[in-house]
Formats: C-alpha cells, structure tokens, sequence
C-alpha cells in the first residue's frame, strides 16, 4: 500500500508544475490582453491563401 | 448616376474626383497612395477582413520633427538597449481586424522593425525595432502615411514601461492551486469510516494539507491581514478585520487539532474561503482598458512644438522648457498649449476641448490666445506670456481636488455594515468564551474559534463585489462605464444633479438650422452642399449634414478664406458661402447672437442659414422624470444668459439656471452645494468642467465618441444614452436594494452557523459544506437579481 505515498507525491508535484507554468505564463503577460490573439490566431490561414494564389 | 465609394476609406466620391488604379477605385489620392503601398508589398489581404477599413492619412509635415531630438525621443521609448529599441504607442484608428492584421505586418513595410504587436482592447502597437535601421521619426511617418496616425500627448512624456499589477491573478491561481488540492486530500476523511487504510495514511495526508494550506494562509491571503492592520490602527472597524480574525483562528485551530490529534481541522475551508473571496475581488476589478478615467490636460496637450530661436530657426522644443517670451509656431490642427499673444495677421481657434463649444473663435494680430485651442487654418506665430503650468486652463489643476484620490473620499457599504457586525461577532466570541468556561474549558476553547469561524463574513464580503462588478458590466453594456464599483454606491445616493449646458444638454453635432431670405431653388441647394462638402469647418459640416441629400455636382474652382468662408465656382455662377465680411454689400449689424453662415450668389445676396443650438434628445422628459423624483437640478453655464428664457420655458419650473461660470466658479459652486449637504452628480463635457467634475461626489462626463478624449472623471456615458440618465440612477439605486437583501441572506447563513457553533457541534465537514455553498447562493441570487433590474433599462 505504500504505492499511496509514492502516487500522491507524484499527484502534487504536477500539480506543482501546472501552477509555475501558469505564474510563469501571467507574468510573461500572456493574459493581459485577452482580444487581440483570437484575432490574430485567424490570420495566419488567410495569408497562406493569397500567398498561393 | 450613383455615388461609389472609396476601396480604401470608404468614402462616397463623385465620378469626377474619382481616381482609377489596378481595376479599383478610390475617392482621393490619399487613399490610393496608401493601396498602393500595401499592393507593392503583397498586403493587398489587408481588405479582405473588413472592407474599406482604411482612414485617409492626414497631412503631417513637420508635425513629429521633435522626434529627432533625443531626449523626447527617450521618454517615449519602453525599452532601449544597444540597437535594440522598444516603442509603445496609441493609435486611435484601430477598430477592426484589418487593423490588427496591418499593423502586425509593419516589418514588410519598413526594414528595420523586427516585430510589431497589436493590443487591440488598448488601442496600442508595440514596435520593436532595431535603431540601426530605422528610426521613430520615420516608424511614425510610416503609420501615417498608411493612416494609422499615433497620438502622442504630454502624457506619454513620462511613462515609458508601465509596471502592471498582477498580484491579484498570482494570489488568485496559488490560492486556486491550494483549494483543489487540498479538497481532493481530505475527502476520504469526511466520511469518518475507521478503515484500516485511512487510520494508516492519516497523518500523511494531514500533513500534506498543512503544507498545502501554507501558500494560500501565508501569501493569498496577506491583502486581508495587511488592511485588517491598517483599519485598526486608523480606528476604522472593516469588514477585513473578522475575515482577517477567522483566517487566522482557522489556520491556529487547525493545527492545534492535528498536532494532538483531535479532527482534521478546518484547512478546507481556509483556502475556500480565501479562493472566494479573492474570485470576488477579481470580478468586481472590471476595467475598460480602452477608456481613461485618469486624463488631466496632459492627454491633450502636444509633447513638443516648434519654436524659433535667436537666429530664426525653427527647432523643436520640449512643452516644458517652453517660457515667457518665446516665439511659437503652431501649424494647423495643432494644439496651442501655453497663454500667449497672437503675432500672425489672422486666425480662428476651436476651443471645443476647453469649452464644448465646437464654433471656431476668430482672433487678430495682437489678441491674447489661451491654451487649449486648437488652430484651424495655416501655420501661426505667437509670443508666449506664461509658461505651461502657469497658463490659465492648467492653473485649474493645481487645485486641491485633483490631489487627493477619489477612492478615499466615500465609505463603502461593506465597511458600513462592518461596523456593527465586527463588534457584535466579537462580543458573541468572547461572551460564549466566557460562558462555556464554567462549564469545559477544553469545549470553551473549541467554541470560540468555532464562532469566529463559521461568522468570517465570507458571504457578507462577496455580495457587495458580485452586485457591483454585475451592474459595471450591465451599465458598460448599455454604454455607461464606470470608473469602479464605488460610483454605483455614490450613484444611489445622488440628490442633486448639475448639468453643463454647452455639449452636454445642447449637442454639438446636431443644431437645427433655419434658412432666411430669398428661397433657393434645389439645384442651388445642391450646389450649396458639394461646396461646403469641401470644408472641414464645423459649421461646413453641420450646414452639409443639413442639407437635403443630392447628387453632388463637380466644382471648378474652390478656395477658403480662413476665418471668413469660402468662393466657389460651380458651373458657370460664383458662390460665396461664409460670414458677412466676405458678402458684397454692407448689411446692418446683426443683432441676435445667434451663429449664421451667408449664401451670395453671383454677387446677388440670398440670406442666411442660422444655427440654434440644439437641445438633446430626451432632454423634457429626463429632466421631467428627475424633477417629479424630487432631483434637485441645475444647469451651470459658461455662455451668457442669451438663452436664459428658451431654457426656462422648456425645463421644469424648480431649475436652477446659472450663466458666466468659468472653471473655477463652477468647482465652487458644486463644493457650495456640498457644504449643503447635497450629493451631487456632476454631468459634464469640456476641459472646463474638469475641476466640477473632479470636485463633485460622482463627476460623468459625456462624450459622442467615448474613444475620443474626455477630462478626468468617474464615468464616461455614450452622448445617445442621455436620456436614459434617470434609469441609470435608478438602476443602481436598485443595485443597493438588491445589496442589502442579500446581506440578510448572508445573516441568515452567519446565524444557522453560529447555533451550531454555540452548541459545541461544529464539524469540519459541516463547515466545509456551509461555506462554499453560501458563497454559491450569494452569488448566484445577487446575480440574478441585478440582471432582472438591470432589464428595466430600456434600450
């Protein structure tokens, strides 16, 4: 049963992962500005299309 | 035939101005220049996001030439290093997603720019880009040439890079992180079974959560301890105080209880509580990114201008080193930013920023000109009397009202509630400490934490947030923003409101327009109207909008005289549309004060189109409802008494009308009906109206275009919402009700906890159920019910 330590362990470090990444992500200001980039991740299919025309 | 309009702008044109290129057509060479410049460098997809998503780009030479002194330049920069240069800058133009897209693709444009990125919500473009290259002065000259001309104002002069508060997202995703998982670590311990398994890893999983729990107690929830601190030692009882006190007691009380081994403790709902709390204090921080509520003259006023200097050179010249005696040039559209004497021969100058007034004022060689005006026509030459702080329209702000900050000046209602409910829990708390004692003072001791924490005003402290952020939202929906959430407490408790006449209950685009004289016939009309669609003077444009809708004809020869109108020849007759002095013959001195343009045609005098002000709509019926609501009104007026009775015959008798107010009276008169005791709304428009603004207990400024500038105020409303003032006030007087209910709710729950407390029966686990699920019903009711009110606004 001594799985139990090794599992929860296990559970919390990536939860630990998951919670630096998200600091690290708002402090790169990833959600300071939350419009622009679901404009902006549109574009990039449009330009290929004309690119090829 | 029919009008087309422009590829690029959108503008409708005439067949004759009408310039062909690649197979589109295009109203002005403007337009084209700038379809040619995306043509040539492969970004022609610009228009097919949106179509004609393009401005005309303005003539601007000269304008930006203090870019090349370095030290403006430097204040403007975010980032310099090397040859590696950081720009952020603000363009009014962006709207779309063709926009967006343009601008991210500046490097084709300009070798030099490595990277470009848009905040949309913000309106800004931040360009890197290497100084090697390229320079700002020709980024800038870039952007304009393609029409996204960026603004740059006295206020950028000493930003640089802003440093943004993320502290609340951080405690907000550590408390998160905590909360998650220490729920999952002490379910198996809610249901109390005695199985071999869960009396073996108990102590493992209790001491994990004590580890857990230390992130959220320790940082998460500082903001709590740190105002706790600062309320009790400036002897203010708020409502962080018993939120601060149950924290603490859980946090203490709970370690107790696993270090001897008495229960599971009350970590759960620690970091619930502080994961609640924290989401209501993010929510109710809705902020419109794209309005400032912080302008003072600086947005306004330009960064720099050109000066001459001893050997008659124009050189740029910082607006702060500008002093007494200088010698200024101020081309058009320029803003003049310091008192001073008129040296060229002529002009006219728009002081719609200051005053509202959007009729430009004439002024000759020798005339005393003040900041704030802005030149319409050619370049002019002035002297300067004073330097920038001491001109007359800055002097405003040196003012005490602009010191101070505005979240200081009200008591919230949560604080209000919390000064009774904090010495009311604390007495409970001790008294049953007291009482339990002469019974068990192991059970005492469990009581008294057990009260202080089931009281923590979790409930309580979420309403107000939730209520408030709901109303901002629904308000900015229906175009009222607000500065925060303590305008809509301030809101409710308006009495008085005073209203600045010119701009904001007369507007400044629409004026009736009535014509005198001899009639013209519709071919003449039309003539008229592609005239003085030619002109950028206001009154063009409002005389243009008036006009019946026609086919434009072709006009042969145009030329505007500054200050006085313009001579047109359209087919084979002369016109001349403007003031008297440009009319052929000596007409009596007009006697009413009314605002008039004169028709000749060829040398033949016609008459006269004569402006009234025009009083918004809505205007009889808002101040009706206010007036039957027992509101008491006032229109303060900077302009003379002329329509003093027209007012009086519309309004409601118990209108106070005041005339001749400049600024400063205006700021007086709100504090006079402070003194009163009045709470007074303050609604207003111009740069004059700031101090007023500022000086009352909810200042609102209106704005026809809320992206356009407006002065330092708590709430800027969409001019077309005027009307709807009296549901606004009601709404959030509706906001307050709904505020107080549900603190009875949240009472209620206080209550239910508290007789299990009393009682010594207070589980972890009934503790852990009873405080989300308040914090679930608080919200969920206050959200629902500031939806149904908020329906009432009539759209």
């Amino acid at each position: 049963m001594s799985i139990i330590y090794f599992l929860i362990t296990i559970s919390i470090l990536i939860a630990i992962v998951f919670l630096i990444t998200f600091i690290l992500a708002v402090k790169n200001g990833q959600f300071d500005d939350d419009y622009t980039p679901s404009v902006r991740m549109l574009f990039d299919d449009e330009l290929k299309k004309t690119k090829t025309k | 035939m029919g009008n087309k309009n422009c590829f690029h702008c959108g503008k409708e044109y005439t067949t004759k101005e009408e310039i062909q290129f690649d197979e589109k057509s295009f109203c002005c060479v403007g337009c084209k220049t700038v379809y040619e410049i995306f043509s040539q460098n492969d970004l022609t997809c610009y228009y097919d996001f949106q179509s004609a998503p393009g401005a005309t780009p303005e003539e601007i030479n000269g304008k930006y030439d203090f870019l090349d002194d370095e030290k403006i330049q430097s204040k403007l920069l975010e980032f310099q290093e090397n040859t590696i240069y950081i720009v952020s800058l603000y363009i009014p133009h962006i709207h779309c997603s063709s926009c967006i897209w343009i601008l991210e693709n500046l490097q084709k444009l300009q070798k030099g720019i490595s990277t470009s990125q848009v905040n949309f919500t913000q309106k800004k473009v931040r360009i890197t880009y290497n100084s090697e290259q390229t320079n700002l002065k020709d980024i800038v000259y870039l952007l304009s040439s393609i029409g996204y001309e960026p603004y740059i104002s006295l206020e950028n002069y000493e930003t640089g890079a802003k440093q943004i508060d993320r502290s609340l997202i951080y405690k907000l995703g550590i408390a998160f992180f905590c909360f998650g998982n220490i729920m999952l670590l002490s379910f198996p311990e809610y249901f109390e079974v005695d199985e071999f398994w869960i009396n073996k890893y108990r102590n493992f999983f209790r001491t994990l959560i004590f580890f857990l729990s230390l992130p959220s107690f320790l940082y998460s929830a500082s903001g709590y301890y740190i105002s706790a601190y600062k309320s009790i030692k400036s002897k203010m009882l708020n409502i962080d105080i018993p939120i601060a006190l149950g924290i603490i007691v859980m946090f203490v009380r709970s370690v107790i209880d696993i270090t001897f081994d008495y229960g599971q403790g009350f970590f759960d709902s620690l970091t619930g509580l502080v994961f609640f709390m924290l989401l209501g204090k993010l929510f109710q921080q809705k902020t419109y990114d794209f309005l400032s509520f912080e302008r003072d003259f600086k947005s306004y006023f330009p960064i720099a201008v050109t000066k001459i200097n001893q050997n008659g050179e124009e050189e740029p010249c910082q607006i702060y080193d500008v002093e007494k005696g200088d010698r200024l040039i101020i081309r058009n559209q320029e803003l003049i930013p310091v008192d001073g004497i008129l040296i060229s021969p002529k002009t006219a100058l728009d002081y719609s920023f200051v005053t509202g007034e959007a009729i430009p004022i004439e002024k000759k060689s020798g005339d005393k000109v003040f900041a704030g005006g802005k030149q319409m026509g050619g370049i002019i030459e002035m002297e300067v009397l004073f330097s920038v702080s001491q001109s007359y329209l800055t002097q405003l702000w040196s003012n005490d009202v602009f010191q101070k900050k505005i979240d200081q000046k009200h008591k919230s209602i949560t604080d209000k509630v919390s000064q009774y409910f904090t010495p009311a829990l604390l007495i409970l708390a001790f008294g049953s400490l007291i009482f339990w004692l002469f019974i068990n003072a192991y059970l005492a001791f469990n009581v008294f934490t057990a009260v202080l924490i089931v009281a923590c005003p979790c409930a309580l402290a979420l309403t107000a947030p939730f209520t408030l952020g709901n109303v901002l939202r629904i308000m900015g929906n229906h175009k009222l923003y607000l500065k925060n959430a303590q305008v809509i407490e301030q809101m409710a408790k308006v009495d008085t409101i005073v209203f600045d006449k010119t701009g904001t209950i007369t507007s400044s685009l629409k004026s009736t327009i009535e014509y005198t004289g001899t009639d013209l016939s519709n071919k003449e009309l039309a003539k008229i109207k592609s005239i003085v669609r030619n002109s950028n003077h206001p009154l063009s444009r409002k005389l243009y909008a008036f006009l019946p809708q026609s086919e434009i004809v072709a006009i042969n020869s145009y030329e505007e005289i500054v200050g006085k109108g313009m001579l047109a020849s359209v087919e084979n007759s002369t016109y001349k549309i403007g003031s008297l002095h440009l009319m052929n013959l000596e007409l009596k001195i007009e006697k009413d004060k009314n605002t008039k343009v004169h028709i000749e045609i060829d040398s033949e005098y016609k008459g006269y189109f004569a402006f009234n002000h025009q009083y918004r709509e809505g205007l009889n019926t808002l101040f009706n409802q206010l007036d039957k609501n027992n509101f008491k009104i006032v229109v303060l007026s900077g302009d003379n008494d002329g329509e003093q009775e027209y007012l009086q015959s519309v309004l409601p008798q118990n209108t106070t009308l005041v005339f001749n107010q400049k600024p400063e009276q205006k700021l007086e008169y709100i504090k006079k009906l402070q003194n009163e005791g009045k709470n007074v709304m303050m609604v207003g428009d111009g740069l004059n109206d700031a101090g007023a603004l500022a000086q009352s207990n909810i200042g609102i400024a209106l704005s026809e275009n809320v992206n356009v500038f407006s002065p330092a105020c708590d709430g800027i409303m969409d001019a077309s919402q005027f009307q709807k003032l009296f549901h606004y006030i009601q709404y959030s007087k509706n906001a307050m009700k709904t505020i107080y209910m549900s603190f009875g709710l949240s009472l209620l729950y206080n209550s239910v906890g508290l007789a299990f407390a009393l009682t010594g029966k207070l589980s972890p686990l009934f503790a852990a159920i009873i405080m989300p699920m308040s914090a679930i019903t608080i919200v969920s009711f206050v959200t629902i019910l500031s939806k149904f009110y908020g329906k009432k606004i009539k759209s």
